[in-house]
């Protein structure tokens, strides 16, 4: 009897609870397009067309034998590390292309890697499902040095370092995101919100708050506050897992990278999407974004091999880059906004300018 | 041995995440015969469309897309002419030209130019959608060379995951059939010399399933033998691609471990479905978050997009993309000129320091001088609290609670050798995360209430200051002697 009754109230309470659901929805929308006034491209149809621009292959990084799942530019502007299928981390100078450091980790699948801020260190992993932190120094082995900081109950996807050495930020496969301290392997704060594979974490520019994106294959991206653990705000629009998430220079904005093909441009002020960015001959999927240092160009890497540069003002492809033989899985604006680097599954990286 | 292994071992980790769905297909297409490897692969037809929540393999998206247009591709009207070619003594049935393929292409897919064409027609055929009718590479050529279209059957979005031995059985019947057509490339004799060795004890099986299909290809009309001949050969040359081709069937495996649920075909239904199987919990946090964006204020898109322009044409020369930099861009020109003079103060890099409070904070020769203008005014302390706050985050946990009491004591503690101006509520609660057990986090509100204060009051009046003025005049020399006042000054 109180069995029934409790299935009965529960549905009910649901029920109820989906209608309002559906009503503010409702009543969001309705609020949210009396902002649309304009659309982007049209305020930015004054400035003009991005006409030439000369964005040449300048450096390949060859020495991975499998394929390159990620890379992260150093603070110093010419290193970068990478990380690839076969379980290695290479640390190269971009700049000469020589391998500074080689690591072999003990699990394959190394999904992510980064630079700390102040460069002295890196931290990777995947599906080990652990993020590592490596000292770099000058010292032979620095595997031997090494430091398991953090265990996730699935893969985890995407790690960086928020705000110093100290403290690293990872999302996983669990659909949590979650804060270490370097030191202690201590969890500072997890973050619970996200119903799918988080798959890509940015920290905001921003000085004050401390907040960060993340991106998911619920198709949703999130701003946290890393304070509270709490959403902050939320985005949807995209149809398909998000691979990727950026906040614009200015700290106002994301841009979103997912399956569907799309890139897609959220305003924080707005509440809402501004602007997305595909073509009828695009069709597949996007692994990572990000910006030029105005915020004008978005680079956008694709599973076809490509990396597509947008005008994020005018809505438009500027243009095409062709090169790498197999999906372009990470890509990034070097820390001046001098170069591109990108990596592949053809098991190179490639530095363009 | 490397390719085999390598795939039987990246198609097991797949397996055991991804249910293989084999379609029942619809041989509606012309061109559509039913081949013979049929018999060999367990074909239990379940139903076509499988219930949208299950899981979708993760290439499926991209394989909707392509179908979508290898369909308007093979279109009665408006489709790629396919005919039966006349050559010396004999016919080649159903083929089109490459360039005849590009030029369809640049008419009908909204692309930019022949690249992007043939780019699209190689990815295409390295999914296996078309394929040149005698290559094993996959790719787009832009002349006459001739290319077939694939059958449904055969299309990646089947989900067949060939086995090896279905793959034996493949090679072992080719040797079967005595034509130069179907003659074993190199590399495709020594994969059937490892398999041979693989399956040596059911060998004999496999050999007798080879014979089998190997009568029942007879039997067909010459011409549809040779395009079904051609098929079966581009299926395999998609799973077991030639050595140095790319095998596009392998999955993100990212993609193959994540939870179902979420990408899902087609993606119609949007957001609505999500919400359908969630608890109680759930529904309110959604609920919640729906009236946290209800009462959020929002500005209008002509605004955002005023500010988006307005940043880019604030930082347009110093977006290297766009814009020469002073010294040649290291990448390109090879030397590091720009980087070592990066320690100079530029004019540039002054003009920058007027943007934002963020950007003259960046530059520690920006804070050096902020600090500078600051002291003179008598409100120096605002920087080094704020400064001593971001030092905090930088601590290792174990330093924290040491850190955070030093930082109270200098700056908001009743008696403070150092007091800055901020309210008593923010230091009211600066206290009681203090005595709770301090974090990294536990001044931010004092913190943030602060910045605002130098950003909206001292900043604002730094700019108009003799010292910025001065700098932004070109008087270089004059702020490179600027003695280091700064230094580690927050400890």
């Amino acid at each position: 009897m109180s069995d029934a009754n409790q299935v009965n109230n529960s549905s009910d309470k649901v029920a109820s609870l989906m209608k309002e659901a559906e009503s503010l929805k409702q009543k969001l929308e309705e609020e949210r397009q009396k902002l649309n006034d304009v659309t982007l491209s049209t305020i930015a149809e004054r400035l003009e067309m991005i006409s030439y621009i000369n964005i040449k292959p300048r450096r390949i990084l060859k020495g991975h034998q499998a394929k390159v799942l990620c890379s992260d530019w150093s603070p110093d502007k010419r290193h970068i590390v990478s990380s690839s299928q076969d379980g290695k981390l290479i640390i190269w100078d971009a700049f000469s292309t020589n391998k500074e450091h080689a690591l072999t980790m003990p699990a394959t699948w190394v999904m992510s890697c980064s630079y700390s801020t102040s460069g002295n260190a890196v931290a990777c992993g995947g599906l080990d499902n652990k993020v590592t932190v490596y000292p770099i120094t000058s010292e032979e082995d620095i595997s031997s040095r090494k430091k398991t900081v953090g265990t996730h109950t699935s893969y985890m996807s995407c790690c960086v370092f928020p705000n110093s050495d100290q403290q690293i930020l990872t999302g996983s496969g669990d659909s949590t995101c979650a804060l270490w301290d370097v030191e202690s392997g201590q969890l500072l704060q997890s973050f619970h919100g996200h119903s799918g594979d988080v798959m890509a974490i940015n920290p905001a520019p921003n000085e004050v708050g401390n907040t960060f994106v993340s991106g998911s294959c619920d198709k949703m991206a999130f701003i946290w506050d890393m304070r509270t653990s709490h959403v902050v705000q939320s985005f949807e629009g995209h149809q398909s897992d998000i691979n990727s998430v950026k906040f614009h220079p200015s700290g106002d904005a994301i841009a979103t990278g997912s399956d569907d093909s799309t890139c897609r441009l959220f305003d924080l002020r707005a509440d809402k999407e501004v602007a997305t960015y595909s073509k009828e001959s695009i069709i597949f999927g996007v692994n990572s974004v990000d910006f030029s240092v105005s915020g004008r160009l978005l680079f956008a890497g694709y599973n076809d091999y490509t990396v597509n540069v947008w005008d994020t003002l005018k809505s438009q492809r500027v243009c095409l880059l062709y090169g790498h033989e197999n999906k372009v899985s990470c890509l990034q604006v070097s820390p001046d906004g001098c170069a591109l680097s990108t990596g592949s599954w053809d098991f190179t990286l490639r530095i363009w300018a | 041995m490397v390719t085999i292994s390598a795939t039987a071992s990246e198609d097991k980790t797949q397996n055991c995440v991804l249910t293989p769905k084999k379609k029942a297909i619809v041989a509606a297409t012309s061109n559509s015969i039913t081949p013979s490897t049929a018999a060999t692969t367990s074909n239990s037809s379940t139903n076509a469309e499988t219930n949208a929540d299950q899981m979708t393999p993760p290439n499926i998206l991209v394989y909707k897309k392509m179908e979508a247009i290898v369909e308007r591709m093979q279109a009665e009207n408006g489709g790629v002419t396919v005919r039966t070619v006349k050559a010396f003594m004999s016919k080649i049935p159903s083929v089109f030209s490459g360039s005849d393929l590009i030029s369809w292409i640049l008419k009908n897919l909204n692309v930019d130019d022949t690249a992007e064409a043939l780019h699209l027609a190689h990815l295409l055929a390295s999914h296996g959608y078309l394929f040149p009718i005698d290559d094993h590479y996959l790719t787009v050529k832009n002349d006459n060379t001739f290319y077939r279209f694939q059958t449904p059957y055969f299309w990646p979005s089947n989900c067949f995951e060939p086995e090896n031995t279905d793959y034996a059985v493949y090679l072992c019947k080719r040797t079967m059939q005595n034509k130069t057509r179907l003659e074993l490339a190199d590399y495709e004799a020594e994969n059937l010399a490892k398999l041979q060795k693989m399956f040596s004890r059911k060998w004999e099986f496999i050999f007798m399933q080879a014979e089998a299909q190997s009568k029942v290809d007879k039997k067909r009309d010459k011409l549809e033998r040779k395009v079904l001949d051609s098929q079966e050969r581009a299926f395999w040359d998609v799973f077991r691609p030639m050595p140095n081709c790319i095998n596009t069937t392998e999955v993100d495996i990212k993609k193959a471990y994540r939870k179902g649920g979420s990408s899902l075909g087609s993606g119609s239904s949007g957001s609505t479905r999500v919400h359908n199987n969630l608890s109680v919990e759930q529904l309110t946090r959604h609920v919640q978050m729906l009236k946290l964006k209800l009462e959020r204020r929002t500005i209008k898109i002509s605004k955002v997009a005023e500010s988006y322009i307005s940043y880019f044409e604030q930082y347009r020369e110093f977006d290297y993309f766009l814009a020469p930099p002073d010294y040649p861009n290291p990448w390109i020109s090879d030397s590091t000129e720009l980087w070592e003079m990066n320690k100079e103060i530029s004019l540039k890099r002054v003009k920058r320091w007027g943007f934002s409070l963020r950007e003259l904070l960046k530059d520690p020769a920006g804070r050096e001088q902020f600090a500078r203008f600051l002291d003179k005014e008598f409100s120096g302390e605002n920087l080094k609290f704020w400064e001593a706050i971001q030092n905090l985050k930088s601590l290792p946990q174990s330093q924290v609670k040491e850190a955070a009491k030093k930082i109270f004591d200098e700056f908001l503690a009743p008696d403070a050798p150092c007091p800055v101006n901020v309210d008593s509520k923010s230091v009211e609660l600066a206290k009681v995360a203090l005595t709770n057990g301090p974090s990294f986090f536990c001044f931010d509100v004092a913190a943030e209430h602060i910045y605002l204060l130098m950003k909206n009051d001292s900043y604002p009046r730094y700019l108009r200051s003799d010292i910025y003025k001065d700098c932004l005049n070109g008087s270089k020399k004059k702020v490179k002697s600027i003695p280091n006042l700064f230094g580690k000054i927050q400890r």
